[in-house]
């Protein structure tokens, strides 16, 4: 009875040594899960999740915080994917935070742009160029058509386009499957 | 919108089914011929309750039903099912196994296409487990008539010791295993016929013909027919060369049992079998040598079926271990 | 002489469909009345407009120029005048637009001023860019750059001239190789030369003997080592990789150019194009474009770049039944989206079709994994795998099993007994995945320019806090100067960061004053003179923009890195105070200062 009672507890012994040994040695810096969310997230920071920026809503989804559901860029694909990566059940994109909409760009309107530099403070990924009291212009490839800009331009001359479609970017579509329904 | 290839080959799943049903029909010719016609009534059970489960599961699934059944699949897992089993047993086994192998191991997969297993060989494995006696008794060639099988069929007569013979690797078995003698002693037998057991190396026979159609008809590739039989001829070869007198000739292994109807007709199941050239070969080796370890140490005198489930456990690891090289891999240059 | 012949895996022998076709001597097609001429030729490179609306062009006369490397001029395949530049749909399964020349011709034909071209007194790059100047383009359907073809690799052995044409129904090759032998040998010279190629094949399938006499003929009575070889009829020997196998035994992997093996091969259209261009100086403005399918008069027509596919079918004169046209072979073609779509340099066919040549395929069944189309496939790849996975969109599984090596020629779905459109699948998950991949670039991007503005953010307000303590230490210095002693106790901790008498820090002061008071005047000049709704909307705008500030600096704050001693702006300009100046330009200079 002994015996086993000092084996048992010279085994717990050994193994939380081990453990304390290799929670220190083999330790991870950062935290992975969150780099791993952040990867997912389709990085338009454009705060419509209620964080300012996809890393920070990384954070708080891997924290615990946020739901999974906030992101309408990232749409219902980016949602499974979160789903699957955390092992939650999907669930539809949560409409206080928007709708998934088309990718679009934003596009100054340069008749009527004064200037003031505003948009260009609120870019979130400085895709916006121009100088004080110059015409300011998006540059396209770099805008995320995360629509921060909109709201602080005083003359109100932006607007979101949608992108078109190339024969660059044209995708075969799913290949619908045929089931003859018996006559 | 339909996109290219705007022409196609005038090739269909159920033009292949149909061509293996009627390679089928040599086998069943010599069945007839040299066992009785029972065999016909168990077959016509079988196609109607396969026919049957598959509309029915598939109405269940929402399916096109009259598409599914038009392919022809249940059919000849239905065939494959009643010439597996001794051609006596009562019509309710086969309704069993039949019932097992469309809806259990077939449909509750996904349909055609998704099942991992052989469904003929699930549903013979299921019955020789659970009725191991009724599974074991076959009629000796020319043996019975018609009327008797009949009644055995769907009368449930059970007279078994009077009517029926333990088939020629059942024999050999016991006869070994009993210390009855050596092989030539146990080959003394009634049961058995020059190569096998008497009769059945006819129908052994039909089936060899049936598999040349098929390969003749491109239905299958050479892989698995041959690579089986190597892979069950070398390895009773091998214990043969070692002992002749206790293990039987790699001839009597290949003309006894199902080995023939195996070769051609189950290890060649591309579903649940292995794809890739080398997978072929793989897999269908493996299977004749498990065949021959459980017919020669196992508790069952047939090994077959449950060498081809546990094959089948392995398709998936051989399949992507031997991906064939792609276009520009092999290398530079062939001579 | 006779060449070993090699065997590729797999492929297929549709019905071949030559004789519509093949009997009928090329004509040349009649002027149409507008000439649609893209300045986009494949997916790749679009050429830059180099005229206007109204402008009067000569035949020959270059109006698009080469962009980019993969770029190819692009010429005004008959006079007349440019009547507009627009958008108009291309050849493409898509059908989507592309901008085009639309010229009116004037039906006179005048020439541009052009002579030969001795391209063995040029050197060799000078004579890639004039062939890149005359547009000219592999002719056998990707319409892939010769120039830049031509300019890959070194020691070369072995010329390849694809003339295997397998598609069924096709035959404009066979005809121009019936025709035309000795200019496409000339051609195949030229090549051979610009190269400096050891020997010349020329791959003809054996279906084709009239073609293969011909180039026969044509080849004896040159110097050059060309030997045409007659391959077996197999679809897809036509396929470039597939015939340099044929002929050589050499397999180009994925991804990689001839080239790179000692191979080159060009297709005779292309041979052709190359003896014009050379010899004659003409740029490359027409090609040969079979017209058959169910069609009462099919045929072979020389048709101008450019020229609506609509005013060819007159001259084929389709047959009742006809529901589509497909532009290319029934094999890897597509069915016309639009009959405006004019003809471009990689068009080699167009197919009447019919519910009868073409029937609608019959439902897709389940897959039985019968393995058919493994043992179709020239590339050697495992069809049914690639499709379990394109379908299930585990794209990362059909990348490994190799889903960029299928050409897409259509074997696999040729065979299948569960009548599976395969290759829609493959093309499904190519596109979708070059999709993600774009999008993976634009985040990863976005994500980079993100954290760094915010560490610029943090950076500036360092700087700025840094500067306010200097300027708050200056003041005690002065104050200290004129005999105040309080101030000594105060501002002990910012005294290392500041030389108290810096001149400097007094004019940053004065500076920053000045720039906070044009500030101000800036905003109220701005809201001066506005109408009463103009204003409110303004007031509303400003409050908008105060919470968004507001929550823009609980932002910073948030996820501010501590490193107040960031290094100090590589620009050290001097401190801007406007916070709106501040931040002028920055896009640009952001990214250059990451590197």
């Amino acid at each position: 009875m002994m015996t086993a009672l000092l084996i048992m507890a010279g085994i717990a012994v050994v193994l939380g040594a081990a453990l304390g040994y290799a929670s220190i040695r083999f330790k991870v810096e950062g935290d992975p899960l969150v780099e791993k969310i952040d990867a997912i997230l389709p990085q338009t920071q454009c705060g419509q999740c209620g964080y300012p920026g996809c890393k920070p809503y990384a954070q708080a989804i891997a924290n615990g915080e946020a739901d999974i559901n906030q992101c309408p860029p990232g749409g219902e694909e980016g949602i499974r994917h979160l789903a699957d990566l955390l092992g939650r059940e999907f669930k539809p994109l949560s409409e206080e935070h928007g709708v998934e909409k088309p990718k679009s760009v934003a596009l100054i309107d340069e008749q009527t742009c004064i200037g003031c530099t505003l948009c260009i403070q609120a870019c979130p990924v400085d895709a916006i160029v121009g100088a004080a009291k110059q015409m300011h212009t998006v540059v396209e490839p770099l805008c995320t058509g995360c629509e921060l800009c909109i709201a602080p331009c005083p003359v109100d001359c932006i607007t979101m386009e949608p992108v078109q479609e190339t024969v660059e970017t044209w995708k075969w579509k799913y290949p619908v499957i045929k089931i003859k329904e018996e006559a | 919108m339909i996109h290219s290839p705007y022409i196609r080959k005038p090739a269909s799943v159920s033009s292949v089914m149909l061509t293996v049903l009627l390679a089928l029909i040599p086998g069943i010719a010599m069945y007839v011929w040299q066992v009785g016609a029972g065999i016909l009534v168990n077959l016509l059970i079988a196609t109607i309750v396969a026919v049957a489960a598959e509309a029915l599961v598939l109405k269940l699934r929402g399916r096109p039903v009259l598409l599914g059944i038009g392919d022809l699949s249940a059919v000849v897992t239905a065939w494959l099912i009643v010439l597996c089993f001794p051609p006596i047993v009562p019509w309710w086994i086969t309704v069993i196994a039949v019932l097992v192998a469309i809806i259990a191991v077939k449909h509750l997969y996904g349909g055609l296409g998704q099942n991992p297993f052989n469904p003929a060989m699930v549903a013979y494995c299921a019955m020789i487990v659970a009725y191991p006696s009724l599974m074991s008794q076959w009629p000796p060639a020319g043996g019975l008539d018609f009327q008797t099988q009949l009644g055995l069929i769907l009368g449930g007569m059970r007279d078994i010791d009077a009517v029926t013979a333990a088939t020629a690797l059942d024999a050999m078995r016991t006869g070994l295993r009993t210390g009855a003698g050596t092989i030539d002693a146990v080959m003394t037998q009634p049961t058995f016929g020059t190569l096998g057991g008497r009769g059945y190396e006819w129908i052994a026979l039909g089936y060899l013909v049936g598999g040349l159609i098929l390969l003749f008809r491109r239905t299958i590739t050479w892989h698995m027919p041959v690579a089986f039989i190597v892979g069950l001829a070398s390895t009773a070869c091998l214990f043969w060369l070692f002992n002749p007198a206790q293990f039987a000739s790699p001839l009597f292994h290949l003309a006894s049992g199902g080995a023939m109807l195996a070769a051609f007709f189950i290890v060649t199941d591309p579903v649940s079998g292995a794809t890739t050239p080398r997978g072929k070969l793989i897999f269908a080796a493996g299977i004749g040598i498990l065949a021959y370890l459980i017919r020669a140490f196992g508790a069952f005198p047939e090994g077959i079926a449950f060498a081809v489930l546990l094959m089948n456990m392995c398709v998936p690891l051989i399949d992507m271990k031997t991906q064939p090289p792609v276009f520009g891999q092999r290398s530079r240059k062939l001579p | 002489m006779s060449a070993r012949l090699f065997s590729f895996h797999g492929g297929v022998k549709p019905e071949h469909h030559k004789n519509e076709s093949a009997g009928s001597p090329i004509r040349p097609a009649p002027l149409p009345t507008r000439l649609i001429v893209p300045l986009r030729h494949n997916t790749r490179a679009v050429a830059v407009c180099r005229v206007e609306p109204g402008q009067t062009v000569l035949k020959g006369e270059r109006i698009g120029d080469a962009e980019g490397v993969l770029g190819t001029a692009v010429h005004a395949p008959a006079s007349g005048t440019v009547v507009e530049i627009r958008e108009h749909p291309m050849a493409h399964p898509s059908g989507l637009a592309t901008t085009c020349v639309v010229i009116e011709p004037d039906g006179e034909e005048r020439w541009v001023p052009h002579q030969p071209y001795d391209h063995l007194a040029s050197d060799r790059q000078s004579t890639l860019n004039y062939l890149r100047d005359s547009g000219i383009v592999g002719m056998g359907g990707a319409a892939f750059p010769s120039h830049v073809k031509l300019g890959a690799g070194s020691g070369i052995e072995t010329l390849v001239l694809n003339g295997a044409e397998c598609e069924p129904w096709i035959t404009c090759d066979d005809r121009l190789m019936r025709e035309r032998a000795v200019t496409i040998i000339d051609g195949a010279i030229i090549l051979f030369e610009l190269i400096g190629a050891r020997r010349i094949l020329v791959g003809i399938e054996d279906n084709k003997p009239e073609a293969i006499a011909a180039m026969r003929a044509a080849a004896a009575d040159c110097k050059a080592p060309i030997e045409v070889v007659a391959v077996p009829t197999r679809y897809p020997a036509g396929g470039e990789k597939q015939l340099i196998r044929v002929l050589t035994g050499i397999e180009i992997p994925h991804g990689k150019l001839g080239g790179e093996y000692g191979v080159q091969c060009f297709n005779v259209g292309t041979a052709h194009a190359v003896h014009r261009a050379i010899r004659h100086g003409e740029p490359l403005l027409s090609r040969v474009v079979t017209l058959t399918g169910n069609a009462a008069q099919p045929g072979n027509y020389e048709v101008l770049i450019g020229t609506p596919i609509a005013d060819l079918l007159p001259l084929m004169q389709p047959k009742p039944g006809t529901d589509r046209y497909l532009l290319g072979g029934p094999m890897m073609g597509f069915a016309l989206p639009d009959l405006s779509v004019p003809i471009v340099k990689g068009s080699n066919c167009i197919i009447a079709a019919s519910q009868a040549l073409f029937p609608e395929p019959e439902p897709e069944l389940a897959c039985i994994r019968c393995g058919e189309c493994a043992r179709a496939c020239p590339a050697d790849l495992q069809p049914f795998e690639l499709y379990w996975y394109s379908r299930s969109r585990n794209f990362g599984k059909a990348q490994e099993y190799h889903l960029f090596d299928c050409i897409e020629c259509g074997c696999c779905a040729f065979v299948c007994p569960s009548h599976i459109p395969l290759v829609d699948y493959y093309r499904f998950a190519k596109t979708e995945i070059w999709a993600r991949e774009r999008e993976n670039t634009a985040a990863s991007q976005a994500r980079d320019r993100f954290e760094f503005r915010n560490y610029r953010i943090e950076r500036e307000k360092a700087e700025k806090a840094a500067r306010l303590a200097a300027k708050a230490a200056e003041t005690k210095a002065k104050l200290a100067k004129t005999g105040e002693p309080v101030a000594i106790e105060k501002g002990g901790d910012d005294k290392p960061a500041v030389s108290s008498d810096d001149p400097k820090k007094a004019l940053i002061a004065a500076a920053l004053a000045r720039a906070k008071q044009q500030k101000a005047e800036v905003e109220a000049r701005n809201t001066t003179d506005l109408p009463p709704e103009t204003a409110a909307e303004i007031a509303e705008i400003d409050a908008r923009r105060k919470s968004l500030d507001l929550s823009s600096k609980a932002t910073s704050t948030a996820s501010s890195t501590p490193n107040q001693a960031s290094p100090p702006s590589v620009e050290s300009k001097l401190p801007q105070a406007n916070d709106a100046a501040d931040s002028t330009g920055t896009a640009v200079h952001v990214n250059e200062e990451r590197k």
